[in-house]
């Protein structure tokens, strides 16, 4: 999980390209009508109880700015999702989340990134450690080339979680539990996870990500590469694990992030330009750019 | 609240959810029309003793149920179909609503021509007739108020009929102590006055659908459910 090339397969290892090189003609005249007032989000996007702070987020690639001055909490035991348009900067801003942006050499990120209260970009963070309390579940499954068992236990043995074979064997009983997935594979827990199925090999990235005890878990479109029933079980996941954990999820399915989240965050070309009760969100939202993006109107 | 009237039913990407759009719109209205014409022409014919005219009003009604059925399944079809969000949602869940409102209507005009074919029946003197034509205008042109607030996104509009109602309701009053009055000074009139204030009752309830759309087409408009709430506060929250 550590390196971003290897482990992100398709267009999530893209970093996300200038907002500007969109060309369809409809949101370029949107574009011209609607101003976007830089770093001015509507609704509701502060918390009381954050897990996240986030202010004046500033991503840049090069010249390029992808993310421009966004400021929001995610607060704990929430489920937020990310929607917009390809480019607009939820997947760059979702990375910045656990520095999964460290390794593109030209992005920068300034600004104020505080889990917990501990700045996240600091300099002497231990980013392992980071990326074991704030998991990641990419778009397509993408389990190690070992057995079952093996894909689960990975995480805790290298982070000294379990010394004893028993306790991993329990770490990996309850994670795969949690995930839905023990009653389909306890009796095979020996073949290899690349033989599942794609719905259940995402359900064990997710059991993989749990097996270390995170705090948060980001997910970049973990349903675009499954059909409707092994997404249902993973958003059944979704709801059973915001119980325990922070959730925060990037999705092109408005139907899901609709179906799934508490809060959702509208980005554009850069900006946050929404966030607002999921609910109201998708009845009435507040801003123009949220309404013509949900109804299908350009994006 | 994002309020861009010009591209309501438009502009999506896909120009079939366009079309679905315009065409929910468009038999809405053309059933709102039939609804307001058959109010007018239930009056007319209980007001002109025209038998006849209320026959054929008691009959169009089943065109009325018919438009009723087919906009609720067209609205089922395109909520299936493409999953509206925002403002297509509440343009879909209000039209469904609105239609029964609309289909109410059309059951107070049959009911209207009904007591007119009782009414011409008898043929005596009419009394309260001048009631009947003056809360039937009043009303008719409520109901044509909040179709057109309806075709215009005029959230402002519907305020106003919102805001008529009241005097619907204060007009009703004074017409029922009016028939109350004929039928204490002769008793004979007692049957043809109950059937005149049946009338009366019947318009009064067609301006409270007519106020029901206009309170649906502010939800549409705007997203604020106005529903049940004083005028005041309706208004405050159409004006933000």
């Amino acid at each position: 999980m550590n390196s971003i090339n290897s482990t992100i397969p398709g267009d999530a290892t893209m970093p996300e390209k200038a907002p500007l090189a969109v060309e369809d003609p409809v949101t370029e005249e949107r574009r011209e009508t609607v101003e976007i007032e830089e770093g001015k989000t509507v609704g509701i996007p502060f918390s009381d109880n954050p897990k996240f702070a986030l202010r004046n987020v500033e991503v840049s690639y090069g010249d390029t700015r992808a993310i421009r001055n966004i400021s929001l909490d995610i607060a704990r035991n929430e489920v937020i999702a990310f929607i917009g348009p390809s480019g607009c900067g939820k997947s760059t801003f979702l990375r910045c989340l656990n520095r999964m942006n460290d390794s593109i050499d030209t992005c920068r990120v300034k600004g104020s990134l505080m889990l917990d209260g501990d700045d996240i970009y600091d300099p002497r963070r231990d980013v392992v450690e980071l990326r074991a309390r704030v998991g990641m579940v990419f778009q397509k499954p993408n389990p190690f080339p070992k057995s079952i068992y093996e894909n689960v236990a990975y995480g805790p043995r290298i982070h000294g979680l379990a010394n004893r074979k028993s306790d991993l064997d329990e770490i990996v009983e309850s994670s795969l539990r949690k995930a839905g997935l023990w009653d389909e594979v306890k009796d095979r827990l020996d073949a290899t996870a690349t033989g599942m199925s794609g719905g259940q090999q995402q359900r064990l990235c997710i059991a993989r990500a749990i097996a270390v005890s995170p705090e948060v878990i980001l997910m970049d479109e973990p349903c675009s590469a499954l059909d409707p029933i092994a997404t249902a079980k993973v958003e059944e996941l979704i709801a059973e694990m915001s119980e325990s954990y922070t959730i925060v999820i990037v999705t092109h399915s408005m139907q899901q992030a609709a179906r799934v989240s508490h809060r959702t965050a509208y980005f554009h070309l850069g900006h946050l330009v929404e966030v607002n009760e999921t609910n109201k969100v998708f009845t009435a939202p507040e801003h123009e750019l949220t309404e013509s993006y949900i109804t299908g109107r350009f994006g | 609240m994002p309020n861009r009237k010009d591209d309501m039913y438009g502009d999506h990407i896909s120009h079939q959810f366009n079309d679905d759009l315009s065409s929910l719109k468009n038999d809405f209205l053309k059933m709102g029309g039939l609804v307001e014409q058959q109010t007018i022409d239930a009056v007319n014919a209980l007001i002109d003793g025209d038998g006849q005219a209320a026959d054929e009003i008691r009959a169009r009604d089943k065109v009325v149920d018919k438009m009723e059925m087919d906009l609720d399944e067209e609205a089922i079809r395109l909520i299936a179909r493409r999953q509206p969000a925002a403002r297509d949602l509440r343009f879909v869940i209000s039209v469904i609503k609105m239609v029964a409102d609309l289909e109410r209507v059309g059951d107070e005009a049959k009911k209207i021509a009904k007591f007119g074919l009782t009414l011409a029946e008898e043929g005596q003197a009419p009394r309260g007739y001048v009631e009947v034509r003056h809360i039937a205008n009043h009303v008719t042109s409520m109901l044509h108020d909040a179709l057109d607030a309806f075709s215009r996104l005029d959230a402002e509009q519907a305020l106003r009929v919102m805001k008529e109602d009241k005097r619907v309701d204060e007009e009703y009053q004074a017409a029922a102590r009016t028939l109350l009055t004929f039928m204490m000074e002769d008793s004979r009139s007692i049957s043809r006055c109950m059937a005149v204030m049946w009338v009366l009752r019947a318009l009064e309830r067609v301006g409270d659908h007519a106020c029901n759309i206009a309170e649906n087409v502010i939800y549409m408009v705007e997203g604020e459910d106005v529903r049940h709430t004083p005028v005041e506060e309706a208004e405050k929250l159409v004006g933000r």
